[in-house]
């Protein structure tokens, strides 16, 4: 065994070994333990290349944890679909730590850095595991984590959006371990791809315990992803969060839908009796009341970071009418959109706590205020963060809009989801020219507000999130054509079945 | 009364209970009502690999009938997370109070009533020494 074997376990690895390791040197020489953070999250990006590159030609690697074969043991699955979620997170965290380095974020409390590490490891667990408890497992490591970033800097009014925040998701992990327990009862396996062959097996007179236990995972799902009517937990947790803590949330809500991605086409498929595309006629509405709100949310939003916080829902609900298609081009329309819109929400956020850092007690508050330092550069990024949000030219959120609407034209219902997603891209734009205007063009007020950063130092992290867009948007080719790759291979349970239960048997 | 009848009905008590205090609106009570929840799930779990009684769960020669080790390892996995984040929880609330001077779960700012005794104490020392 050579450490390539062992690839698909790295992205859990490397920040599970660098957490302690920060959270050791910490005390005593915190320039070290910025370091060892960076070093891990790089490593992150580059093993998840590497994975991506070995995937990329439709191999699935099956990683038996501890070599106890498939369906007893816990088994980690590397496919395209999982290899592009790690890139994501590894861009993501670096983003995000850029920017809490820079603006100073990761010394206002002593283990910052340290959960940043143990978030990681529990998204990346999320993303690479074929176990439905194991997920729950990471589900519970990153919402843990989370807890404590959340609650990052303090305050009254991070606590009391904490109490809400984690009283939710205890309620959420209670429903996810029901349905899990119903499931064990019904099949006798955890294994998401054995429990898909088994669910075909189960006997007509269990048929309705079935479909309550599908519904029940599929809600929980929802839960996190901020679908409504479940949305009601984010906004107020996202906008109050340290940013560079709300720019690494970003893919907390794209677990949500990465969960219902890979478990209803594999477990939830044809074969799966009363349970088989057990969430399709309620989703599609679903996406598209919370794109509606979303964007309305980001109309009426009263401050940048809640408007970024609503775009995270209008986002979600978007990129869900292309998943509720569950067609391989809607999905793989949906997965170019949903890496666009994660690092889309992320540099909004990232652009609100520039602007709150040099307009001192007018924060991010969406009304005029005095002029601030470097108020024309900021607006800039301001405006493409905004451009790319809402989905205009030449940023990805076009093409990815692009694409969704001309993957659900095939649909039934395509003449609701076309006017949902233009109407909404519409008050979205709206939005955020209303916002933009006032904390950019407007002012009110004599002399220029209270001191800020000199430097412009804390504009590379929202601009690496924009590059990294324009570059998304450069390479559409490319990336659409292995989101549509991943989107075919999601869709193909069998083959995943295969390789899962065969190789790691071995 | 089979034992499956009790299980089964101790499950449902625990969840109505659970159900019922999380949707009230202070926070001690929706810890306990999460507590409750959570021992219900737990029983759950359990109960999902099938009720035996009196059979070993680990390999034995003279034993040819046993009952599902995994489900118990499921609970055991279960029970250290929910009692970490208990004790989280617990923590956080009690956090949340002494902030911000409410322990109401949605955050408004209602002075505690005066007949809740030690809290209502509690809350106005907490109002004095907010900075």
């Amino acid at each position: 065994m050579t450490l390539a074997d062992h690839l698909s376990i790295l992205p859990v690895i490397i920040p599970a070994l660098a957490a302690p390791i920060v959270m050791l040197v910490m005390r005593r020489r915190p320039a070290l333990g910025v370091a060892v953070s960076v070093a891990s999250c790089l490593a992150l990006l580059a093993t998840a290349i590497t994975l991506m590159m070995q995937v990329s030609d439709g191999t699935i690697l099956a990683y038996a944890v501890g070599e106890w074969a498939a369906p007893f043991g816990i088994v980690l699955v590397a496919d395209r679909l999982a290899a592009m979620m790690l890139v994501l997170t590894a861009c993501l965290a670096l983003i995000a730590l850029l920017h809490a380095v820079v603006t100073g974020a990761d010394r206002r409390g002593w283990h910052f850095l340290a959960l940043f590490q143990f978030q990681l490891m529990g998204l990346n667990g999320a993303f690479l595991t074929g176990d439905l408890f194991n997920l729950f497992v990471f589900f519970e490591v990153l919402l843990i984590a989370s807890y404590g970033l959340m609650l990052h800097g303090q305050g009254p009014a991070r606590l009391k959006a904490g109490v809400q925040y984690v009283v939710v998701n205890l309620v959420g992990s209670s429903l996810f371990l029901i349905a899990l327990g119903m499931f064990y009862a019904l099949t006798g396996t955890l294994n998401m791809a054995d429990m898909g062959l088994r669910l075909a097996a189960v006997p007509p007179e269990d048929q309705g315990l079935l479909r309550i236990a599908a519904l029940l995972l599929v809600s929980v799902f929802a839960l996190k992803a901020a679908v409504a009517p479940l949305h009601l937990w984010l906004v107020r947790t996202y906008a109050v969060s340290t940013p560079a803590v709300a720019a690494l949330f970003a893919i907390m809500t794209k677990v949500g839908v990465y969960s219902l991605i890979r478990v209803v086409p594999q477990v939830f498929g044809d074969g799966a009796g009363a349970a088989a595309w057990v969430p399709a006629p309620y989703l599609l509405p679903a996406a598209m009341v919370s794109a509606v709100i979303g964007f309305a949310g980001v109309f009426v939003a009263r401050s940048l970071s809640e408007q970024a916080a609503y775009a995270v829902i209008g986002s979600t609900g978007t990129l869900l009418i292309a998943v509720a298609g569950w067609s391989a081009e809607s999905l793989g329309a949906g997965l170019y959109y949903l890496a666009h819109s994660t690092l889309a929400a992320a540099a909004l956020f990232l652009v609100a706590d520039v602007v709150a850092r040099r307009r001192g007690a007018f924060g991010d508050n969406a009304s005029p205020g005095p002029v601030f330092a470097q108020r024309g550069g900021i607006a800039l990024v301001f405006m493409a963060a905004a451009i790319a949000a809402t989905g205009l030219p030449p940023l990805s959120g076009f093409i990815g809009k692009l694409l969704i609407l001309k993957s659900v034209a095939a649909l039934a219902d395509w003449g609701w989801a076309w006017g949902v997603i233009l109407g909404t891209t519409f008050i979205g734009v709206v939005g955020f020219a209303r916002v933009g205007s006032a904390v950019f063009w407007k002012t009110a007020g004599e002399g220029t507000a209270p001191t800020g950063p000199a430097t412009r130092a804390d504009l590379a992290a929202p601009t690496l999130a924009l590059a990294l867009l324009a570059a998304l948007a450069a390479g559409a080719g490319w990336a659409s054509a292995f989101a549509d790759a991943a989107a075919v291979q999601v869709l193909d349970p069998a083959q995943s079945a295969r390789a899962v239960l065969t190789e790691a048997g071995q | 009364m089979s034992y499956e009848f009790l299980v089964a009905t101790a499950i449902g008590v625990l969840v109505a209970g659970g159900i019922y205090l999380a949707l009230r609106a202070r926070t001690f009570q929706v810890v306990l009502g999460l507590t409750l929840i959570s021992y219900a799930v737990n029983l759950f779990l359990f109960a999902s690999g099938r009720l035996v009684v009196g059979r070993p769960p680990i390999w034995d020669k003279a034993v040819s009938d046993y009952t599902d080790p995994l489900p118990q390892a499921l609970v055991l996995t279960a029970i250290v997370i929910t009692f970490g984040m208990t004790a989280f929880v617990v923590i956080l609330s009690l956090r949340s109070f002494l902030e911000t001077g409410s322990d109401h779960v949605d955050g408004d700012n209602v002075p505690c009533d005066a007949q809740d005794g030690m809290a209502g104490r509690i809350a106005e020392d907490g109002e004095d020494t907010r900075p």
